[in-house]
C-alpha cells in the first residue's frame, strides 16, 4: 500500500469516527440528558419531601432562609396547571448548569416566595429535564402555583414578553422600573426563545394572588379543571 | 488507524474481541462524563438566564 493511500484511508477513518462522535453527542444531548436529569429531580424531590416531613412541615410556616450551601439544592416546588395537572417540579437555588439540570433555578439575588419583591426563576426549554419544553403554551390568566414547607403561593400570569438576553431588568423588584420600591409579590420566569436558540429570552411575569398554608390542602387553581 | 490498532490487540481472536470491546466502552464513558459535559456549555439552547 503506497503512502498516499495509508493517508487517506486515516483521514476517512477519522472523519468517520468524527461523524460517529458527534451522533454520539446528539444521542447524549437529546436523551442521556433528560434521562440524567428526571434521575437527579426525583433525587431532590425526595430529599425535600422528607426533609419537610422530619422537620414537622405540613403548617409551618415562615419565610425561606437560604445561603450559599443550599446552591443546588431544592426548597419549593413549581406548579404550573396549564402544563398537566401533575406537572410539578423542583426550584433549586442558583442557575448554574448544574443547578438547572436538577430542577428550576432561583435567581439567588431576587426575593424568595412570600416575600415582597421579585421572585426569579430559570429553566431550560429544551434537553437537561426541559422544564420548560412548553412554556410559551401559558397565556395571560394562567395560574402558576409555588408550593413551600408550609405554604402555597398563588401567582396569575400577567405578561408575556420576548427580550434580548441581556434584559436583567426583568429580575427587577419592580420589573423595568429599578427606582421603585416593591410592594407586591411578583415571579418572573424566564428561559431561552426560540425554543432551540439564544438569540432571546421569554419571560412570563405575575404577581400573587393567594396563599394558604399546606394544612388547608391543595390551592383552588390546582383543583379546578382547566 | 483501526487495523493497526486491531493488530495490536492480545490474541485469540475472544479476546481480542472482548478488549475492543472494553476499548471502545472506555472511550465512550469518557465522552460521556468529561467530553460532553464539557462540550454542552457551548450550546445556544442552554441559556435560559438573562445577564
Amino acid at each position: 500500500m503506497s503512502a498516499t493511500r495509508a493517508a487517506v484511508r486515516s483521514l476517512g477513518e477519522l472523519m468517520i469516527t468524527a461523524g460517529l462522535v458527534l451522533l454520539l453527542f446528539v444521542v447524549y444531548q437529546l436523551v442521556w440528558t433528560n434521562l440524567a436529569a428526571e434521575h437527579a429531580q426525583h433525587k431532590v424531590t425526595d430529599t425535600l419531601r422528607q426533609d419537610w416531613l422530619r422537620e414537622g412541615g405540613t403548617g409551618a410556616t415562615g419565610t425561606i432562609h437560604l445561603s450559599k450551601s443550599d446552591f443546588g439544592k431544592g426548597f419549593a416546588f413549581l406548579h404550573i396547571p396549564r402544563l398537566g395537572r401533575k406537572y410539578s417540579v423542583p426550584v433549586v437555588q442558583g442557575v448554574s448548569l448544574p443547578d438547572l439540570s436538577r430542577g428550576v433555578g432561583h435567581y439567588p439575588k431576587t426575593a424568595v416566595p412570600g416575600e415582597v419583591g421579585n421572585f426569579a426563576v430559570a429553566g431550560h426549554r429544551a434537553t437537561n429535564g426541559e422544564p420548560f419544553a412548553h412554556l410559551d403554551h401559558v397565556k395571560v390568566g394562567d395560574s402558576l402555583v409555588v408550593e413551600t414547607r408550609g405554604t402555597w403561593y398563588s401567582y396569575v400570569v400577567d405578561k408575556v414578553q420576548i427580550v434580548e438576553p441581556s434584559a436583567v431588568w426583568v429580575l427587577d423588584p419592580v420589573p423595568g422600573k429599578p427606582d421603585q420600591q416593591p410592594t407586591q409579590q411578583l415571579i418572573t420566569l424566564t428561559t431561552c426563545n426560540p425554543r432551540w436558540a439564544s438569540t432571546q429570552r421569554m419571560i412570563l411575569f405575575g404577581h400573587e394572588v393567594q396563599t394558604q398554608p399546606t394544612s388547608e390542602g391543595r390551592p383552588l387553581a390546582l383543583t379546578k379543571d382547566h | 488507524m483501526y487495523a493497526w490498532i486491531w493488530r495490536h490487540l492480545p490474541s485469540p481472536l475472544p479476546l481480542r474481541l472482548a478488549t475492543a470491546l472494553v476499548l471502545v466502552a472506555g472511550v465512550v464513558a469518557v465522552l460521556f462524563t468529561v467530553v460532553f459535559p464539557w462540550a454542552e456549555h457551548t450550546l445556544p439552547f442552554l441559556h435560559v438566564t438573562v445577564n
